[in-house]
């Protein structure tokens, strides 16, 4: 053939050859996605993920507020013990079935058995009972407001195709046997998992059949892990992926400094706090023998006041957190801003310390992740600076969190005497805050397991039972309000700051940017 | 022979045991697993309950002695993280790791040596001055501190390789590899570069001294008296007579550059055994790190070994000494 021929064919067939498809999302998280059993894992990322497959009764929409989702409307009896939910009906699992009450029923099951690390998205004690195939009421001794908050990380299972996998029971920690269809992903949602290979990729593909309206333009999803945060930068830049959380802060003005991408900062849901050891009678890492200094309130006040939370905002932070007075995001409580922090002041400080007799101040070692939250490291330092001007002397001990929680945890027993812990209330609401954080708790951790320093005030606690039954939400929100003002005044736990979330995204991408740190795929939009 | 080979392969098993031991030890101090497989919301008694099925509250000695019966049966559990058997995430994983370490060393010699012959002929001239002063950067700088150049470099500014992954990967049957897709090579090439240019800088230096004491001996200088021209002088020659102390080291540097992966892999986010074992670091995902520790100690004790049978093989006087013995 001659020359001219050749080439015009290859023109023509490059033409012809399909191009890439423009609707093709590429994303990556410095996380992995693993196994895909929501019920096996209670982390934002892979709940994310899996959020896009399946579904649960309740829904959030962008701004977290709760609305229908496997379950059109709901209504709580006069005793507010009985909830009853009217299913969506003509709805199909992503293999056919049909989402009837009993897969609900089963799901419910499902999330109270041996080897399901959501066991707290149900009550204690409940029924479920089956009015008919859409419609399932929930009866419990106890009237509970916030039943279905966390629901939205609660998906529903096909009762057929879990019987017909193998995966009536959460993968244990300890099985002997390898599910298969721990690497699928069977749901009702506007996604269906297309192909899982944990820790190199893994494709999404549109429902056609979803019973919601689409507000995506996409045809395919992939998703790839890059550990390493100069690998996720560069990849952003160089367009081989479209989006990518989280990015370094000190990356943040590079990305934004780049014609094609750019970064989406927005407050996120996770508080970080500090905690003071006021449980033991002595401190086991301190210089003060004999009693516990964190146990007088003049002491804590006087850590509060010399932390200079500004200054670890656009230092350290790099302008990438809000300084909190509680311990919950303003997102999540709408009376936060009725409290404020108390103010930054050295000399305050130092004189609160004499009055408690520490005149030239003491010396204290502080536990504090390395890898956990942005930038733990570089706050722990930076208070240990600040808290020496106030003549306490802080030893830091820094560790790679798997180490770090073992230490300052429950199970070494809380060895700590000074830390550092973030916290996001999984159910978006106070309560959580005030069960796990600020509960009074044993030596072992029952009563607040995440009460690392062991502040207790019974006065809290009273409360906080108070507002778990009270269906009122002016009555409760004062009650949570009173709750965390008794905190605030006698220092119990020093609130540090939210801190923001980061997402690099390429400018021809439109994506909702959730608080809470869930990367959904139904909002993303392709140009 | 035999009677050598059997003293040996004793030996390699009490190096094993002693790696193993040694591992263990250090594994009560890489935090908690527990912590890290479960969800916040846990309660304690969930937690307590997970810590005496896993058996991390028997004593040391019964921990360890079940280890290491397992281990023999190649049994090395479940990953903690991923619940799957580790052997089989492991050799999943093997393929990624041999074929970016196969291209490094390729990369190293086909680099190495003629760059070491041509600064070994050419002393004084002003491209072995500067094939010695990159080969010099090859050594100073750190792998991740390459890796991150190569890919600003080729992958942000140029855009002409990609950044992070191995591309499209064809199964042939247990075999995953990316050599047969033009993805999969693309992929390999800034990783191959980062891996081996160590391995690279130390073969030019190594061809380089050896050539340089070559070209001194006798043998040479008659063979140039003989009117040889230099091509075969250089090549058939000397060159030949440089390559065993080659050959010996980087048969030894292919087991380090399999084990030690890991920073490459985590820079480029290759799906090899290196990246698994950072991440069973991190999450102090105990079996994974004792499995991969184990076959690197294999896989060290093994090459020794061979090396050695080699040895034996190619001298005879080893032959007879071990004979004897």
């Amino acid at each position: 053939m001659s020359i001219r021929k050749i080439l015009l064919a290859a023109a023509a067939a490059t033409l012809l050859a399909a191009p890439a498809s423009a609707a093709t999302f590429r994303y990556a998280f410095q996380g992995d996605l693993n196994a895909l059993d929501p019920y096996t894992l209670n982390e934002t990322f892979t709940l994310g993920a899996l959020g896009n497959v399946m579904e649960g009764l309740t829904k959030r929409d962008k701004d977290l507020k709760i609305i229908p989702g496997l379950a059109e409307r709901w209504e709580t009896s006069d005793d507010g013990r009985r909830w009853r939910f009217y299913l969506r009906r003509n709805v199909k699992f992503h293999d056919g079935s049909p989402f009837t009450a009993d897969d609900v029923i089963f799901s419910a099951e499902r999330a109270q058995a041996d080897g399901s690390q959501i066991k707290s998205r149900l009550p204690d004690k409940f029924k479920i009972e089956k009015v008919d195939d859409h419609t399932v009421d929930f009866v419990m001794p106890e009237p509970n407001p916030i039943l279905h908050y966390e629901w939205d990380t609660w998906y529903i299972f096909s009762k057929p195709w879990a019987d017909k996998v193998g995966a009536t029971k959460p993968q244990s920690a300890t099985a002997t046997s390898l599910n298969a269809w721990a690497l699928t992903a069977n749901g009702t949602g506007p996604f269906k998992l297309e192909s899982h290979q944990p820790g190199v990729k893994t494709v999404f593909k549109p429902n056609p059949d979803w019973w919601g309206k689409p507000e995506h333009n996409l045809t395919e999803v992939i998703f790839t892990t890059i550990k390493s945060d100069a690998t996720r930068v560069a990849a952003l830049l160089s367009g081989e992926i479209d989006m990518m959380d989280p990015v370094p802060v000190q990356d943040i003005e590079r990305i934004k400094s780049s014609p094609n991408v750019t970064v989406m900062t927005g407050p996120e849901l996770r508080t970080i706090f500090l905690n003071m050891d006021s449980f033991r009678d002595e401190l086991l890492y301190s210089n003060v023998k004999g009693k516990n200094p964190f146990k007088d309130a003049r002491v804590r006040k006087a850590f509060y006041q010399a932390i200079d939370i500004e200054a670890i905002k656009s230092r350290v932070m790099r302008g990438n957190s809000a300084p909190s007075s509680i311990l919950i995001s303003p997102l999540l409580f709408s009376r936060a801003a009725e409290i404020k922090r108390h103010p930054y002041d050295v000399e305050a400080s130092k004189k609160l310390l004499a009055e408690a007799g520490y005149p030239n101040g003491f010396e204290v070692t502080m536990d504090c992740p390395n890898d956990r939250y942005v930038n733990d490291e570089a706050i722990c330092q930076a208070v240990a600076a600040m808290l020496a001007r106030a003549n306490v002397k802080v030893q830091l001990n820094a560790q790679p969190k798997a180490k770090y929680f073992e230490k300052a945890g429950p199970t070494a027993k809380y060895d700590s005497s000074f830390n550092l812990l973030g916290w996001t209330p999984g159910s978006f609401d106070s309560w959580n805050v005030l069960g796990n954080i600020t509960h009074c708790r044993d030596a072992s951790g029952k009563g607040g397991q995440f009460n690392y320093g062991g502040y207790c005030n019974p006065k809290v606690d009273a409360l906080a039972d108070k507002i778990l039954v009270e269906s009122d939400t002016a009555k409760r929100d004062a009650m949570i309000l009173e709750a965390f003002k008794i905190v605030h005044e006698e220092a119990g736990i020093i609130p540090l700051h939210q801190q923001t979330l980061a997402w690099g995204v390429s400018k021809k991408t439109k994506i909702v940017q959730r608080a809470d740190n869930q990367i959904l795929l139904y909002w993303v939009n392709k140009e | 022979m035999l009677s050598f080979l059997i003293r040996r392969l004793v030996e390699a098993v009490f190096v094993l045991l002693t790696v193993a031991l040694l591992a263990f030890v250090l594994f009560r101090f890489v935090g908690d697993p527990v912590n890290q497989m479960v969800g916040q919301d846990t309660s304690l008694e969930d937690r307590l309950k997970l810590r005496e099925q896993l058996g991390l509250n028997d004593p040391v000695p019964v921990q360890f002695g079940r280890f290491v019966w397992k281990a023999a049966q190649f049994d090395f559990g479940l990953s903690y993280q991923l619940k799957q058997p580790v052997l089989g995430m492991i050799a999943e994983r093997l393929p990624a790791t041999l074929e970016v370490a196969l291209a490094a060393a390729v990369f190293a010699i086909a680099v190495g040596i003629p760059m070491g012959v041509y600064t070994g002929i050419h002393r004084n001239s002003w491209l072995s001055r500067l094939f010695l002063t990159i080969s010099l950067v090859g050594i100073s700088l750190p792998t991740f501190l390459i890796g991150i150049l190569l890919i600003y470099i080729f992958a942000v500014t140029l855009g002409v390789l990609p950044s992070f992954g191995r591309g499209e990967v064809v199964k042939i049957g247990w075999w995953s590899t990316g050599l047969l897709t033009m993805s999969g090579l693309k992929a390999l090439v800034l990783p191959a570069i980062t891996l081996g240019l160590f391995q690279m800088t130390l073969v030019t230096r190594l061809v380089r001294s050896e050539m340089l004491e070559v070209l001194r001996t006798d043998y040479i200088r008659f063979a140039r008296a003989r009117g040889l021209p230099n091509r075969a002088i250089h090549f058939r020659h000397a060159l030949r007579n440089t390559l065993v102390p080659v050959i010996t080291i980087i048969g030894l540097q292919v087991g380090a550059l399999i084990a030690f992966a890991i920073i490459t892999e985590t820079v480029f986010q290759w799906p090899g055994m290196g990246l698994l074992f950072i991440q069973s670091v991190q999450q102090a995902d105990i079996p994974v790190m004792s499995a991969y520790l184990m076959l690197v100690a294999v896989l060290f004790v093994g090459i020794n070994v061979a090396v050695d049978m080699l040895y034996a093989a190619v001298d005879p006087r080893i032959r007879v000494v071990a004979g004897s013995a």
